[in-house]
């Protein structure tokens, strides 16, 4: 009986954490980015990595867990962890229960050739410096792409649908959300993401996680040597293949009573259905019954190279380190319509962009928590190495002052989370005024939304010409917090934020007191 | 028609239109304007926020003056910012909760609050005290962060503003209570009243780029006024307005000033706030277009000092 339950725990919490991630990404109130919560990112194998590379403290172990667990009992992550899974599982599910006819799965041979081709460019790739391949293959970070890009619109839609009808009522406690337009390329990425591992997983169970997935291959090679794993007693196996016909990883061969174990994603399923109870979990040292299955000759060699693999991915914690990327200079913009940025500018807390652009992959769990939502994915300006990694949209919205949630929730401390204090005084970049543009100079009337909106004073009013007063900035106490860009009403703008490509602290503005009127029993003046 | 029938039916109908005065709302039909108080502005020193409210509404006879049973009531504060109550940056969340119990106390139906704020609005709300105020008070507070709350409307009086897509509750409340805080502001010099009007509509950019001061008092002729205009002077923003900087930039003035007329309310603000209504070129253009008086020597003013 213990094996009917040990599945439903593994259905049980993959749809927790599968719930919590996927609501991290859909929550617009801002009330469940709490501590518990967002450690649950941390359990993500490859933003774990790259947080423990980066900041190296014990709290970001998660992918050290997550290797233990799969030298133990195998590919734990890929069954319960990992949101892409239980995405696939959840199709699965959905599909065997409106499909017609029954679906049974067939033992398939392995990709392996695929399957290791792609985890090795991948870690090519990281050997170059940049995280752009791990950002179109890691499960979590595509999901997490899938749960902004596609997710978000439709909630959004349905929100702002059911909010109207709460408005006619005039009840008011749902409301509209403000409608971002989708970033086209992160969305048809997602989309046709979202579409193929829908079909793979409608034809054939999890293929996805043991061909595309290069955190499913490395965890594949971990799981080969692991002490616990699922095999077929041979000695009461009749090779029924009942067991065969539940596997999503069609790793179970009825025929010659093997089990890919490398394959297997740990979903469980194979255990109850043996009329024999001759699918079980043992411990690798406990003798097979009758004959040891025919030894793999990859295998060894595959051995091997989780090693290298392992070692390498680590060795690429060095190239992050370096500053190997050259920004591309360009010629200083003339103070004249219309506005060109030379550098994007980046979240606060990622402290530089070269720094940035190698650790960020591209999750979007940022973007959707973002309450301005004024990050938004990228299209290239950060060039092809930070395609789609989150930039500060100034058109869009800005900066909230008050406000450090996207340091909070980042699972690859690719913006760290910086204390409010210290937030406030990040110079992110610093506002650049073109009075060519500006409705004071153009129509002699008064204008000033830039300096109502900057919370430093950076962009203060002057006296101009008949009382009128035009706008200056004070670089020193800038914070690049994009309010001035964003209030700007003209287009193109009259004042914009040029990005630092290493953030700096600004100024704290100075604090003159005013005098106090403190008589109240004076008389009024007028 | 016999006399007799005339008499029986002059009557009914008189008793009709008499008895249509008592439906909220109907009042707007016959061009009645709120009852005239005994004064044209009463401003008051020296107390709480919620004191003072009081003190002020003795002088006009009551809150009853301006709510009525069964009407619906928008106040509309300034809650423009993602900033504590303390900075001075929205109006007070003391006065808000205090203005909204009186309007409850004078059998308002329901009570609505909302600004078209310039921060993330619900931060702003929650920042400001003053959501917590509207829940504690018993009324309601309703976003006003997306351009389908707001409707499209005409303002024919307008010079450079014709048109302006307005919040509904504007629209379809009885009683229109507007509070603003009064503070420095960098593009008008002084936000007030007129100047907070700007959060109850959802195109501000348009303002800003077609002459800002003609805007604020065009849209000051649209025929939905408010019913009374409350001025928060407890804590006064008298510099780096209308955000603020830090609690350096603001002066305890314990005051408030309390008007049907909008100009006037302004004026006496600039002169409390240690300018001159001439200095604020909204008012002055408001005066002028007939909004509202800015001679305050002129008015009827009730001063208490407490």
């Amino acid at each position: 009986m213990h094996n009917r339950w040990l599945k439903k725990l593994r259905v049980i919490l993959s749809l927790l954490f599968f719930l919590v991630i996927t609501l991290l990404y859909l929550d617009f109130t801002g009330r469940i980015y709490h501590d518990v919560t967002l450690s649950l990112t941390h359990l993500q194998f490859v933003p774990s990595i790259i947080l423990f590379i980066e900041t190296g403290t014990g709290l970001a172990l998660g992918f050290a867990l997550i290797l233990l667990l799969t030298l133990l009992f195998g590919r734990i992550y890929c069954s319960t962890l990992c949101p892409m899974g239980t995405l696939q599982d959840i199709f699965i599910y959905l599909t065997r229960r409106l499909s017609p006819r029954k679906i049974i799965f067939k033992h398939k041979k392995p990709n392996n050739w695929l399957r290791y081709s792609i985890i090795a460019v991948v870690v090519l790739s990281l050997l170059t410096g940049s995280l752009i391949l791990v950002n179109f293959t890691d499960p979590y970070s595509m999901f997490g792409k899938i749960a902004h890009n596609l997710f978000l619109p439709a909630r959004t839609l349905l929100n702002n649908i059911v909010a109207k009808g709460h408005s006619l009522l005039k009840l008011y406690y749902l409301y509209p959300v403000k409608w971002v337009p989708v970033n086209l390329a992160a969305f048809l990425l997602s989309f046709c993401w979202f579409l193929m591992v829908l079909i793979l997983s409608i034809k054939r169970g999890r293929l996805y996680c043991n061909t595309v997935c290069p955190v499913g291959a490395l965890l594949g090679l971990v799981a080969r040597v692991s002490v616990f794993r699922i095999r077929l007693d041979k000695s009461l196996c009749n090779s029924c293949g009942k067991c065969s016909a539940v596997c999503k990883a069609e790793c179970i061969n009825p025929k010659d009573q093997g089990l890919d174990f490398s394959r297997c994603v740990g979903c469980m399923n194979c255990l109850s259905p043996c009329p024999e109870g001759g699918v079980r979990i043992e411990p690798f040292w406990k003798k097979e019954k009758v004959k040891i299955t025919a030894f793999d000759p990859a295998r060894r060699k595959f051995i091997g190279e989780t090693g290298l693999l392992v070692a390498a991915t680590f060795a690429t914690g060095k190239i992050f380190a370096q500053d190997t990327i050259k920004e591309t200079k360009r010629e200083v913009i003339p103070a004249t319509v219309p506005i060109f940025r030379e550098h994007p500018v980046t979240p606060p807390g990622s402290l530089d962009r070269a720094r940035f652009n190698s650790l960020c992959t591209a999750c979007h769990l940022c973007v959707s928590a973002c309450p301005t939502q004024v990050l938004q994915p990228s299209w290239i300006h950060y060039g092809l190495r930070g395609f789609l990694q989150p930039r500060m949209d100034y058109i869009t919205s800005f900066c909230n002052f008050e406000c450090d949630l996207c340091g909070k929730v980042c699972p690859t401390g690719a913006i760290l989370e910086l204390p409010l204090e210290e937030k406030k005084l990040v110079q992110m970049g610093i506002a650049k005024f073109i009075k060519e543009n500006c409705i004071v100079y153009t129509k002699n009337t008064a204008c000033g939304a830039c300096s109502e909106h900057c919370p430093t004073k950076a962009v203060k009013m002057v006296p101009y010409k008949d009382k009128l007063t035009i706008p200056e900035t004070t670089d020193k106490i800038c914070i690049g917090c994009g309010a001035c860009e964003y209030a700007c009403p003209t287009d193109p703008k009259s004042i914009y934020v040029e990005g630092n490509p290493v953030h700096l602290l600004a100024e704290k503005p100075k604090e003159e007191k005013i005098k106090e009127i403190t008589d109240y029993k004076e008389e009024f003046p007028f | 028609m016999k006399r007799r029938e005339f008499i029986c039916k002059g009557a009914g109908a008189a008793a009709l239109a008499g008895a249509s005065l008592t439906i909220p709302g109907y009042s707007k039909l016959w061009g009645m304007n709120v009852p005239l108080a005994p004064y044209d502005l009463v401003a008051v020193k020296g107390g709480e926020p919620d004191v003072m409210f009081a003190k002020a509404m003795e002088a006009l006879g009551g809150i009853g003056t301006f709510v009525k049973k069964g009407q619906t009531v928008l106040v509309k504060p300034n809650i423009g910012w993602d900033v504590v109550p303390e900075r001075a940056g929205n109006t007070n969340p003391v006065l808000v909760k205090f203005v909204i119990q009186q309007c409850f106390q004078a059998g308002a139906k329901q009570v609505y609050v909302f600004d078209n704020t310039c921060d993330k609005w619900d931060r702003a709300y929650a920042n400001s005290g003053i959501e917590q105020a509207v829940k504690d008070a018993g009324g309601k507070i309703a976003p006003g962060n997306t351009e389908n709350y707001y409707q499209e409307v005409q303002i024919p009086d307008g010079k450079k503003l014709k048109n302006a897509k307005v919040h509904e509750l504007v629209l379809q409340s009885d009683v229109f209570i507007n509070m603003p805080v009064l503070k420095s502001h960098s593009s008008a010099n002084l936000t007030i009243c007129m100047k907070n009007l700007m959060g109850v509509v959802w195109d501000r950019g348009y303002w800003h780029r077609n002459d800002l001061n003609q805007c604020i008092a065009d849209y000051c002729t649209y025929t939905k006024k408010p019913t009374l205009n409350v001025v928060d002077a407890y804590r006064v923003m008298m510099k780096n307005g209308p955000r603020g900087v830090s609690e350096a930039d603001v002066s305890l003035m314990k005051s408030l000033i309390v008007s049907t007329d909008m100009v006037a309310a302004d004026a006496a603000a600039a002169k409390l706030f240690g300018t001159t209504p001439e200095d604020v070129p909204y008012i002055g253009i408001a005066d002028s277009m007939g909004i509202g008086k800015m001679q305050l020597d002129k008015l009827n003013i009730n001063r208490i000092i407490l």
